[in-house]
């Protein structure tokens, strides 16, 4: 498999809401064709072996380790990267949640955590905090122990039910 | 001229715009789009891929190398040896011992050995597998007796003696005379077993040299000064047409701290083909890479009075270097220097020994070479507090060490708030009505609970630089632009810490102006003053009141144009809301885009600089440079668990941490470090390892993050976070660390607390269900209900340094040497 493979896969699918056709050596994972041959580098890799849940992205709405997924897998399918979470109305509200708490601090897990994230909330609009750490338990983080984390989930679900919310006093200046 | 007194604690006070406010990071919505650009996000046209042969032998002598294959392979562009980059490096200036690719030994498995450079990174890969090496198996050398007992073959040509890297021997003070006025003597024996850093981006670097014959070279490093100096070294180029730029690290913890084979390699590549060359690791070439916490076999011997106060101790440590020097020295005396500075310890002694043994290198993660002794010297007074039926977090704390003052081992302390932190987590735990006071017949907690304290200190910044000299360790540059923007350049580098954000807030709180106005260019050799690294959490201290020097030398010059444009006496000016104005007649002012414009118009363009060089230490002895901060962090903290007495199965379920923070910056960023600390903590405490098959040819046992068992959210307990304020003068606005030093009790206070669940000392991490299950078995036959090592190896130890302490009348320099035989 090198640069002698002469016969490039192309696909046709939805990415991040658009109609998109790429052409690339058919044995690339879904990871590698979006960042190497469509630069949407904000789909991150820490293992390649689907250990850590960095490279999760939403395969027609469901999560999925985009390192363990052939791009071919995609052909004809809705993918979704943390490129396609904003438009021009502004951040989605786990994104901003994500930011106005210290959810990423190196930020490199973070793109991963988003996106299982949404797919948590689109199903369940009320997590508690057992069903958030039951969703997010395959991702790693090194940074923050996973606590502003959920902080970060919490606050985007009761943003998002509408409801004006903030993070508890406690978790930005410590107990009193 | 109007002072910010940036410095002074009670500076502005309650005034603060920006400081101590919960502000996001300058960079949280970048990260958040996935718009942050990390090394292996950067493509460059024609940009070639780079793999690296690496030494499936631990021990060996490289007899021949055949390229001729690999070069052979359509694509491949360039192959390069040891031959090609002869001139060693290594971080430290006494370790200059390893070369980006091996020129006539490997040293462990993982040793770089080759580099390719082509067209992708399949085709370097298959010509990297046609490389062919011949080697010459030595034996090995695994573990710390070895390195001791074996002369021949040595690892490596220097060092003190067999395969002994370093052995230092300091005595502060008459010890034995301290041992005498103790009521009571113990001494315990512990082990730390190293771990890694586990950053979730593998590392990565992309090289470029261009036609103006000069290199870029960016890379996922914590010290783009470093790295750039070992480049201007290796690739005979001058420094000056070599630039490092450091990109957002994603994580660090101290595992991008050295100067790497890879990153040179590269380099050398891209000389080579004029074209881009990227390498990233594969998550096993990073546990190669390692760099991470040593194992540290370690004795300590305590003497105290009845009340618990310390006479005299004497601490040995014997560290598990692997295969080269990297911080390594450092991290031997860092195992030594920290036991002064909570409790006060009037005599000191410390025996420290560092081996090189065939396995990745060890060096510095998050604590640097002071975890491992923290969790022996908090177990130890754990068993002493037992000893004199003291409740041992009171013992703690009548003994504290007192602010503004010189330790034994001249380490000048500045604020100290340790005292805050046990009282805090002691009334937020409720440990008072949990703890049995050693009774296990009237326990309060029902067996199998636990409950465990423990508290620790770290430093803000290394007092001296890696390599000694006199200027700053740290720079900023301010340009003012006439249309309000503010650029910060500093050399720092964001490893998700948030320096960069660090930075904007200090200048945005002494410019009276919103962070988010700050372009912050960071971590830039070409383009940012020298700022030593991220390491030794510094950064914030060094950085923040280089920062602070900077903003008051601009706001002096736009307080000259304004006051005299108002007709108002400087003093009276106050900077506040992008506006300057007098603070008597706040309507009387300027915006400060015009205050710019007033001062840009009389003094023209308008850019200052401000820099930071740590106080001098009152040490002078050799080895008196390792300890020294210009202040130190405290923490405390308690940990609740529950062990289940069949499996052996230790759980967290809740963790209390104070921090004495000094000031908060930015305290949620502080909760989040804390927290993150606490986690790492954790993983150490129960199942971090970095273990090695010694029968088998000392390869790594688990180089995957599947199998090296790290914390998930199912793992993480809960933690509830107290943050201590005591403002330090050295700080900027008062700040400390807190990278570092909140992950340094959590250990010893889970093994405390697993002692108390059922009555087993577990005197080594990480603490298994395997190891709980035999200290059980052990209790159960009547034995030492205990597991861990039984002794530490019989060294001839060399004359101790002695150096009088500061309470017998000692000035920091050492006792002239005189024959001593016993
Ligand atoms: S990169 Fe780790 S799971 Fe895909
Ligand atoms: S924020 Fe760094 S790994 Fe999660």
């Amino acid at each position: 498999m090198s640069q002698n493979t002469k016969h490039k896969a192309h696909i046709t699918f939805t990415l991040n809401g658009e109609p998109t056709e790429v052409a690339f050596a058919p044995h690339k994972t879904l990871l590698e064709v979006l960042r190497e041959d469509l630069s949407l580098t904000g789909t991150k890799h820490g293992c390649e072996l689907g250990e850590c849940g960095t490279c999760a992205v939403l395969v027609d709405g469901r999560s999925v380790l985009s390192c363990l997924v052939l791009g071919l897998d995609a052909e004809g399918r809705r993918v979704e990267t943390v490129e396609g979470m904003a438009d021009a109305a502004g951040l989605h509200p786990l994104q901003e949640t994500f930011a106005d708490t210290g959810a990423a601090q190196c930020g490199y897990c973070t793109p991963g955590f988003l996106l299982v994230a949404k797919e948590l909330l689109a199903h369940n609009a009320t997590p508690s905090r057992e069903e958030i750490k039951e969703a997010l338990s395959g991702n790693l983080c090194r940074c923050t122990g996973y606590i502003k984390i959920y902080e970060a989930v919490e606050l985007a679900a009761a943003r998002m039910r509408g409801e004006e919310a903030g993070l508890p006093r406690e978790s930005v200046y410590g107990i009193e | 001229m109007s002072k910010t007194n940036g410095n002074n604690p009670n500076g502005r006070g309650k005034d603060f715009k920006v400081v101590g406010k919960p502000f996001r990071k300058v960079d949280a919505r970048a990260k958040c789009t996935g718009q942050t650009l990390f090394a292996d996000d950067i493509a460059l046209p024609r940009m070639l891929y780079a793999k690296i042969l690496r030494s499936p032998e631990p021990h060996a002598l490289i007899k021949s190398i055949d390229t001729s294959k690999a070069l052979a392979v359509p694509g491949v562009y360039a192959v390069i040896t040891g031959k090609d980059l002869p001139i060693p490096y290594g971080i430290l200036p006494v370790s200059q011992d390893e070369h980006a690719l091996c020129v006539e030994k490997v040293r462990f498995i993982g040793d770089p050995v080759a580099a390719v450079a082509a067209v992708d990174e399949d085709t370097a890969f298959e010509a990297m597998k046609l490389i062919e090496v011949e080697y010459e198996r030595l034996q090995t050398i695994t573990n710390i007796e070895e390195a001791i007992m074996v002369d021949e073959p040595r690892i490596h040509e220097y060092g003190d003696g067999a395969n002994v890297h370093k052995k230092v021997h300091l005595e502060f003070g008459d010890t034995e005379e301290g041992f005498r006025e103790a009521e009571h003597v113990r001494e315990d024996v512990f082990f730390y077993e190293g771990n890694t850093h586990l950053p979730m981006e593998q590392h990565a670097a992309v090289a470029h040299f261009d036609a103006d014959d000069k290199l870029t070279l960016w890379s996922a490093t914590q010290t783009p000064h470093y790295v750039h100096r070992a480049l201007a070294k290796t690739l005979g180029l001058p420094a000056a047409h070599v630039r490092v730029i450091a990109t957002p690290n994603g994580g660090g913890f101290g595992g991008k701290s050295d100067p790497f084979n890879h990153e040179i390699a590269v380099a050398k590549l891209s000389m080579l083909t004029r074209r881009p060359v990227k390498v990233t690791l594969t998550r096993e070439e990073v546990f190669y890479c390692h760099r991470g916490r040593h194992p540290v076999l370690m004795k300590i011997k305590t003497g105290v009075r009845r009340d618990g106060a310390i006479t005299a101790m004497d601490f040995e440590s014997f560290l598990d270097g692997g295969a080269y020097g990297s911080y390594g020295v450092a991290s031997t005396f860092y195992t030594g220097a920290l036991q002064t500075v909570t409790y006060e310890v009037p005599r000191y002694r410390f025996k420290g020994l560092r081996a090189f043994t065939n396995k990745p290198p060890c060096g510095p993660k998050r604590g640097h070479g002071t975890p491992q002794p923290r969790f022996a010297l908090e177990i130890h007074l754990d068993k002493i507090a037992e000893d004199l039926k003291l409740d041992p977090a009171e013992m703690r704390l009548r003994h504290l060490v007192k602010p503004d003052t010189v330790t034994a081992n001249y380490l000048r302390i500045g604020s100290m708030g340790l005292g805050t932190c046990i009282e805090k987590v002691v009334e937020g735990s409720d440990w008072k009505s949990k703890f049995s006071n050693w009774d296990r017949t009237k326990r309060r907690l029902p067996e199998g609970k636990g409950i465990g304290v423990a508290c620790s200190s770290y430093i803000c910044g290394a007092g001296l630089p890696i390599y000694w000299n006199s200027m700053p360790h740290s720079g900023v540059q301010l340009g003012l632009d006439r249309q309000g923007g503010v650029r910060v350049q500093c050399g720092s580098t964001d490893i998700g810490q948030g320096s960069d954000s660090v930075l904007a807030y200090v200048v945005a709180e002494v410019l009276g102006i919103d962070p988010f106005d700050i372009r912050v260019l960071t971590a830039d050799t070409d383009l940012t003053p020298v700022d030593l690294g991220s390491y030794s959490s510094r950064v914030t201290l060094m950085t923040g009141n280089a920062a602070i020097q900077a903003a008051e030398r601009a706001r002096e010059l736009l307080s000259i144009a304004v006051a005299e444009k108002l007709s108002v006496p400087v003093e009276n000016l106050a900077f506040a809301e992008r506006r300057v104005f007098d603070v008597e007649n706040p309507d009387v002012g300027v915006t400060f885009a015009e205050a710019v414009v007033l001062a840009e118009s009389k003094f023209g363009t308008i850019g200052t600089v401000g820099s930071y060089t740590p106080p001098r230490s009152p040490g002078r002895f050799k080895g008196a440079g390792v300890g020294p901060s210009p202040a130190y962090s405290y923490s405390a903290c308690v940990a609740e668990v529950d062990v289940d007495a069949q499996t052996g199965f230790v759980t967290v379920e809740r963790v209390w941490i104070a921090h004495d923070i000094g000031r908060s910056i930015n305290p949620m960023l502080v909760m989040g470090q804390v927290e993150g600390s606490v986690y790492m903590g954790l993983g150490e405490a129960l199942m971090e390892e970095m273990i090695y098959r010694a029968n088998r040819n000392v390869v790594h046992k688990f180089p995957s993050l599947l199998e090296y068992k790290s914390p998930t959210t199912l793992e993480m307990c809960d933690v509830k976070t107290y943050l201590v304020e005591d403002a330090d003068p050295n700080g900027p606005f008062g700040a400390k660390e807190v990278g570092q030093g909140p992950l340094l009790p959590v250990m010893p206070a889970v093994a405390n607390a697993v002692y108390d669940a059922v009555g087993v000392r577990v005197d080594e991490v990480p603490i298994t269900p395997e190891k709980v299950l035999k200290a059980l078995q052990a209790k159960a036959q009547g034995k030492d209900a205990r597991y861990g090592p039984k002794g530490v190896p019989t060294v001839d130890w060399q004359e101790p340094l002695k150096v009088l302490t500061p309470a017998e009348g000692g000035d920091g320099r050492e006792m002239p040497r005189v024959a001593v035989h016993s």
